[in-house]
Formats: structure tokens, C-alpha cells, sequence
């Protein structure tokens, strides 16, 4: 049933979609950072509508599949003159949804530094920002690592969804493979087994991180 | 109250013989022996981490000693005996023979998605097998008994700490073990809160029949409870009457122990 | 009728293939949970083994690579079962997976001094387990639990890329029939924060009773 010899011939070109797939991944899950926490400072601000108008987007996004909004980006912001490729397409709808976690993430966080912090920064005469950036981050964030680190691997798995709009990530050249020679077996079982591989790495990549920047935790 | 010349006749209750517990490398209990008599009340003192709850634990069985056999009322209870010979009983024998021991502990225990009533009626009527009507019964009669009838209904948060260890008492109680282990049963309560719970216990001291275990570092209420008070560290270092113990002690260890406590 | 009404009645009866796929998959998933949590807690070896090769599994590959592995290799083997149930089997043993760490993680969490005090009471260990441990732990499970049916909800789209015509797979046939892009996909998103946006205020309120209950 298993055919070695065609795995091993396909192999390569599994390997090479999967530099789309991590590359996704990576810029995905950065730009989910960085909304996210500017969204859990925005819910923070004490600017009222802001607040409520961030909340409500966040609110939307994670409450409708990841699928249907990949769908939406893709296909009805050309309509408004946005034409989009297929990764940057990916990328912003994978990263917008990821965020929306990552904003509850953050916030927590934030909640969990005493509120004495923030009242040393202030009579520190400390502006805004600066508390923000040298005060509340830095203790904030350390301890969110292994949780970002799930959603990080969590976000991986999620990048297959991009071949509904026709990027040819992994699993997708997986399918075309299949298409081109009726053998579905092998690439997609490899791709399985490829995920595998890349989200035990990369949870080894976070455990690191995370006892490198908590040490002084200890 | 009992003498030790008096219960040395009678078949001991209680029965540590060479008992040595270590937890890895870690020597906790070296050579303990130790009889108890019926309805001898035995008070446990001495530094912390000296194998104090250790000892009591194991009569419950949950620790398991490493070396030496534990009786309780003529029966082994770690071992059973199987043609003559002493095996590692297995857990329907352990049960049996737990069933005569009740144990309190310091962090109270309660089950706290069950109300107070509940938290009592429940052993009786699913280990015991007594209909719940009769359980109730005796759940309600054996808390009046520790002065919470007006709780039944409330859920253990509800409670201070104080009447959650009251009730905690009462769930052993109703049980009807033939020896109880109390361990530090006041050390996580606030100071106003010691003496109803010690209140307690008494009462059940000096109905006498039940035989007691109990661990403490309440040194008045030892004295006043105790036919015998134990001085361990690791061993048993020093015994005796609590007058004796107390008021002119042998040992070097026992006296710089309680001249610590006096002074505390 | 008129438009976009007239679009609405099919993506309706896609919503019901959705839900239905929601229930079953549900029901399988806390099947599985209880089953895998507790074989990762036992103490044969080899049902704790295998408990961890099926979640790390089922955890490490992606659930899209699942599906396709189902629905395109399975009728290899001369395996056919149909999408629907291709469906609810393997988002049943994904999410089962998940919710096998929300037991263990939640029975762990039970202080174990109140498994003492079963034992202290001549409780048996399935006494113990059943009365004392599990009310406790499922009231840890809750909030978890509806936040991961939320999850499952949302990955029911994904059925569509099998064929399955649930509410995503209609919305994408009739986007392709009438061009009618925005409406279509705006309708679908919708529908879907209708169906999913109910769930997350019940979550947050059995949630605040949960709390409220223990303060
Ligand atoms: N489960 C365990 N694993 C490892 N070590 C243990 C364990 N239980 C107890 N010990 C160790 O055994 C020693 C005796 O403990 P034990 O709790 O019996 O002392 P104790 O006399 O009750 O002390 P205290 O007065 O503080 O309650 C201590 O050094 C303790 O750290
Ligand atoms: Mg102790």
C-alpha cells in the first residue's frame, strides 16, 4: 500500500511548501501580537469609544470561523478596490483572529501586575507610554509565554485553512500531488506527520524562550 | 483514668511494633513501638518534622510504613495472614480494618460541594450501607453534638474555621471508629477559634470509650485530656503520665523542648 | 422572495447540517474526554501509553490534515463513510483530545486532602472518584468545556472543504451561482456569530456562577 519510493520523490516538494506554511506562521502570529496587545491597551485606555468599538471587533472575530473570514478578505475586500495576494490575504485574517486571543492573553497579564506599579510609575512622573512600555510590559509578559506559546502552535495548525484561498501551502501541495498522480496516501500522510515534527520544535523552541527570559523569576 | 499497669493486661487497641518509615533517603521513623490501650487517650508531642502526623497517618493507612506491623484491635493491618505466614494485605483486607479508624485533620477536609448535612450522611449511607432516613438521623444528632444543628444547609465556606473543624469532627464521629487520630486539629485555626474545637474534643475525651490519638502542640490541653503523653522526635524519646512528662521530665531533648514551648 | 432573503432560506438549512454537526461532535468529544483523561491518569501503563500517543496526535497534526487524511485516503482502504460522518467522527476525536487535558488537568486540581478524607472514611476509590472528586472537577471542566464547544463550532466550516454542505459550504456554492460575494459571505459571518455569539455569554455567566459559588 505505502510506496517508499514515491514518498521520498515527493518529499522535497512537501518540504519546500513548507517554508509557506512557517513563513505564515511566523508573520502571522507576529502581527497577532501586536494587535493584540494594542487592543488590550485600547480596552484599557479609559477612551470610552474606543474601548467599545475595540471590544466589539474582538468580540465579532472570535466568535466567527477563522474560514469564513479568510473567505471574506480574500474575496469581498477586491470588490472595495483591496485586491490582496493569497499569503497577505492569509496572514492579515490569521493574524487579526490570533489577536483576539492574544488581546484576553495580554490582559490578563496586565491585571495580574499590582496596582502599586502603576502608582510608582505615576508619582515617578512617568508618561503614559513610558509606564506602559518600561512598567507594566516587561512584568506583564515573561509569565504569558508557554500560553502564547500555545496559540503560536495553535496558529500553525490553523495555516492549512490558507489553501481555501488558493495559497499552496503544505497541504495543499499535498492535494495537488494527490490530484496529479491518485496517490493521496503518502503526501498526506507526511503532511501529517510534517506537523507533527514542526509543532513538537516549536514547543521546544518556547519551553526555551520561556526559561531563558523567567530565569531571574526563580 | 487509666494506668499503664492496668492496660498492660487488657489486649492493647492500638499496636505499632518496630515501625520505620522513610520517605527516599529520608529517615522519618526509626523503631517505633507503641501500644495503646482501649479508650486511652495518648497525646503526641514534639518539633516539627519529627514524624508526629506521619505516625498518625499510617494508622489510617495513608502512609505506608516501610518496615514493622501496625494492629488495630487484635488485627493486622498492613499484613494479613495467609497459611501462618504475614503478607501485604491487599485493599478489600485494608478497608476492613481501617473501618475501625477515624482521623481529623488539620486542614478540616470537607467536601465542599456538599452541604454540612451531606458532608456527614454521606459516609455512613455509601460505605456503611445505612438507610439515609437513619443516616440523617444520626448526622443531625452527632452535630447537635458538636453544636452546628442550625448549619445543616449551609455549604462548608459558609462556615468559619472553627465550625468547619467542628463538623469535620463530626463526619469522623458518626463513623463510630474505635480509635481516632486528631493531628493538629486547631493549628490552622485563628486564636479565638481553639478553644470551641478543643471544647469539643474534651467532651469526647471524657465520655471515654473512644481511644485517642492525639497530636498537638496545645501542651494545657494535653495535660488535661491525656492519660500519656508521648515526646517523639524520629523515636519515641520520653513517656509518661502527663504530670511526669510535663513536671519533671528525664530526658535532655524533652526538657529543652518544653522549656522552648514555656517560654514561647 | 426578495433578495437577500431569498440567499438566507439555503444558508438556513446549511446552519441546521452545521448544528447538527456541533451536537454529535460535542457529545462524541466529552465522550472521549472522559475516557482519554482518565486512561492518562491509570495505572496500567499501557492504557496511559496509548491515552498519550492519541492526543499527542490528534494535538500536534492539524485538524484540516485530519479531515483530508479521512476523507481522501480512508476510501483507499475501501473505508466509506460519508461526509457527515467523516465530519462528526474526527472533530469528535480532535476536540475529544483537548478536553482529555481539561479532565486530568481538573481532576489534579482537586486538593489531595479530600482524597484523604474519602479514604480516611472507608470510601472505595470509585466512591471516591464518583462522589467526591468528579462534582468538584466537572465544576472546574465547565468554563473550559464551553469555550472549546465554541472552538468546535467555529472549526465546523471546515467540513465544507470535504463537501459536507453546512452553512459554509452553502455559502460558498451560492457566492459561486450569483457573484453576489459581499452579501453571501457577510451573511454567513452573521449567521455564524448568531449561532456563536450566545454561547460565549452563557459560558461567561455559568462561569461568574461558578466563581461567585466558591468566593
Ligand atoms: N510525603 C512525603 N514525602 C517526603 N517527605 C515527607 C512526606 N511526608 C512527610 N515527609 C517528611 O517527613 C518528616 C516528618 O514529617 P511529619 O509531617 O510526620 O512531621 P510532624 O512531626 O507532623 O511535623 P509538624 O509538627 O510540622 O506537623 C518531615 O521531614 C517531612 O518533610
Ligand atoms: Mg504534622
Amino acid at each position: 500500500m505505502w510506496n517508499w519510493q514515491f514518498a521520498l520523490s515527493v518529499l522535497p516538494q512537501l518540504i519546500a511548501a513548507l517554508r509557506i506554511t512557517i513563513s505564515a506562521t511566523f508573520v502571522a502570529f507576529l502581527l497577532a501580537c501586536i494587535l493584540g496587545l494594542l487592543f488590550a491597551m485600547a480596552k484599557r485606555s479609559g477612551v470610552k469609544p474606543l474601548a467599545l468599538a475595540v471590544g466589539a471587533i474582538v468580540e465579532f472575530v472570535r466568535s466567527t470561523p477563522l474560514l469564513a473570514q479568510l473567505y471574506f478578505v480574500f474575496y469581498v475586500f477586491p470588490k472595495f478596490g483591496l485586491v490582496l495576494t493569497p499569503f497577505l490575504a492569509g496572514v492579515l485574517t490569521l493574524g487579526l483572529h490570533y489577536s483576539t486571543y492574544l488581546s484576553e492573553v495580554y490582559r490578563a497579564g496586565i491585571e495580574s501586575v499590582p496596582k502599586g506599579q502603576w502608582e510608582a510609575a505615576n508619582v515617578l512622573n512617568f508618561s503614559r507610554l513610558r509606564t506602559w512600555l518600561t512598567i507594566i510590559i516587561p512584568q506583564a509578559v515573561p509569565p504569558l509565554i508557554p500560553v502564547f506559546g500555545n496559540y503560536l502552535i495553535a496558529l500553525l495548525k490553523d495555516t492549512p485553512l490558507l489553501s481555501a484561498i488558493t495559497l499552496v501551502e503544505v497541504l495543499e501541495r499535498a492535494k495537488i500531488i494527490g490530484d496529479n498522480s491518485f496517490r493521496y496516501l503518502e503526501p498526506i500522510t507526511m503532511v501529517g506527520f510534517l506537523f507533527l515534527i514542526t509543532s513538537n520544535l516549536l514547543s521546544l523552541i518556547v519551553q526555551q524562550v520561556n526559561v531563558r527570559l523567567n530565569q531571574h523569576l526563580k | 483514668m487509666n494506668t499503664n499497669a492496668e492496660t498492660a493486661k487488657v489486649q492493647p487497641m492500638v499496636r505499632y511494633r518496630n515501625i520505620c518509615k522513610s520517605f527516599g533517603d529520608l529517615k522519618v521513623l526509626t523503631d517505633i513501638n507503641l501500644e495503646i490501650a482501649p479508650s486511652e487517650k495518648v497525646a503526641v508531642i514534639g518539633p516539627s518534622g519529627s514524624g508526629k502526623t506521619t505516625l498518625g497517618r499510617m494508622l489510617v493507612t495513608l502512609e505506608k510504613p516501610t518496615s514493622g506491623t501496625i494492629e488495630i484491635d487484635g488485627e493486622m493491618l498492613w499484613h494479613k495472614t495467609v497459611k501462618g505466614e504475614l503478607v501485604p494485605a491487599d485493599e478489600k483486607h485494608l478497608r476492613k480494618v481501617r473501618g475501625n479508624a477515624g482521623m481529623v485533620f488539620q486542614q478540616f477536609n470537607l467536601f465542599p460541594h456538599m452541604t454540612i448535612l451531606r458532608n456527614v450522611m454521606e459516609a455512613p449511607v455509601h460505605v456503611l450501607g445505612i438507610p439515609k432516613d437513619k443516616a440523617k438521623e444520626q448526622a443531625i444528632s452527632m452535630l447537635k453534638k458538636v453544636g452546628l444543628e442550625a448549619k445543616l444547609d449551609n455549604y462548608p465556606r459558609q462556615l468559619s474555621g472553627g465550625q468547619q473543624q467542628r463538623v469535620a469532627i463530626a463526619r469522623a464521629l458518626v463513623m463510630h471508629p474505635k480509635v481516632m487520630v486528631f493531628d493538629e486539629v486547631t493549628s490552622a485555626l485563628d486564636p479565638e477559634m481553639v478553644g470551641e474545637v478543643l471544647l469539643v474534643l474534651k467532651e469526647i475525651a471524657e465520655e471515654g470509650n473512644m481511644t485517642m490519638l492525639v497530636i498537638t502542640h496545645e501542651m494545657a490541653f494535653a495535660q488535661e485530656v491525656a492519660d500519656r503523653v508521648i515526646f517523639m522526635e524520629g523515636s519515641i524519646v520520653e513517656q509518661g503520665p502527663p504530670q511526669a512528662l510535663f513536671g519533671n521530665p528525664h530526658n535532655q531533648r524533652t526538657q529543652e523542648f518544653l522549656s522552648r514551648f514555656r517560654n514561647a | 422572495m426578495h433578495p437577500p432573503f431569498n440567499i438566507l432560506v439555503q444558508l438556513l438549512r446549511g446552519t441546521v447540517v452545521t448544528i447538527e454537526l456541533t451536537v454529535f461532535a460535542a457529545l462524541l468529544a466529552f465522550v472521549i474526554s472522559f475516557i482519554v483523561g482518565f486512561s492518562r491518569m491509570a495505572k496500567f501503563w499501557p492504557l496511559r501509553a496509548i491515552a498519550i500517543i492519541y492526543t499527542e496526535f490528534f494535538r500536534g497534526t492539524s485538524l484540516l490534515v485530519q479531515l483530508f487524511w479521512v476523507y481522501f485516503v480512508l476510501p483507499l482502504f475501501n473505508v466509506n463513510i460519508s461526509a457527515l460522518a467523516a465530519g462528526i467522527l474526527i472533530l469528535g476525536m480532535n476536540f475529544g483530545a483537548y478536553g482529555s487535558e481539561v479532565v486530568r488537568s481538573s481532576v489534579l486540581a482537586i486538593p489531595k486532602g479530600q482524597t484523604e478524607a474519602g479514604v480516611v472514611l472507608n470510601m472505595k476509590p470509585s466512591q471516591i472518584t464518583w462522589r467526591i472528586i468528579l462534582p468538584q472537577a466537572f465544576m472546574i471542566m465547565i468554563p473550559t468545556f464551553g469555550n472549546n464547544l465554541i472552538e468546535l463550532l467555529k472549526s465546523t466550516a471546515l467540513v465544507s472543504l470535504i463537501t459536507l454542505n453546512d452553512l459554509m459550504f452553502q455559502g460558498k456554492m451560492i457566492q459561486n451561482t450569483t457573484l453576489r460575494t459581499t452579501e453571501v459571505f457577510g451573511l454567513v459571518l452573521v449567521i455564524y456569530f448568531c449561532l456563536a455569539y450566545p454561547l460565549t455569554l452563557g459560558v461567561r455567566w455559568l462561569e461568574r456562577k461558578i466563581t461567585v459559588g466558591r468566593a
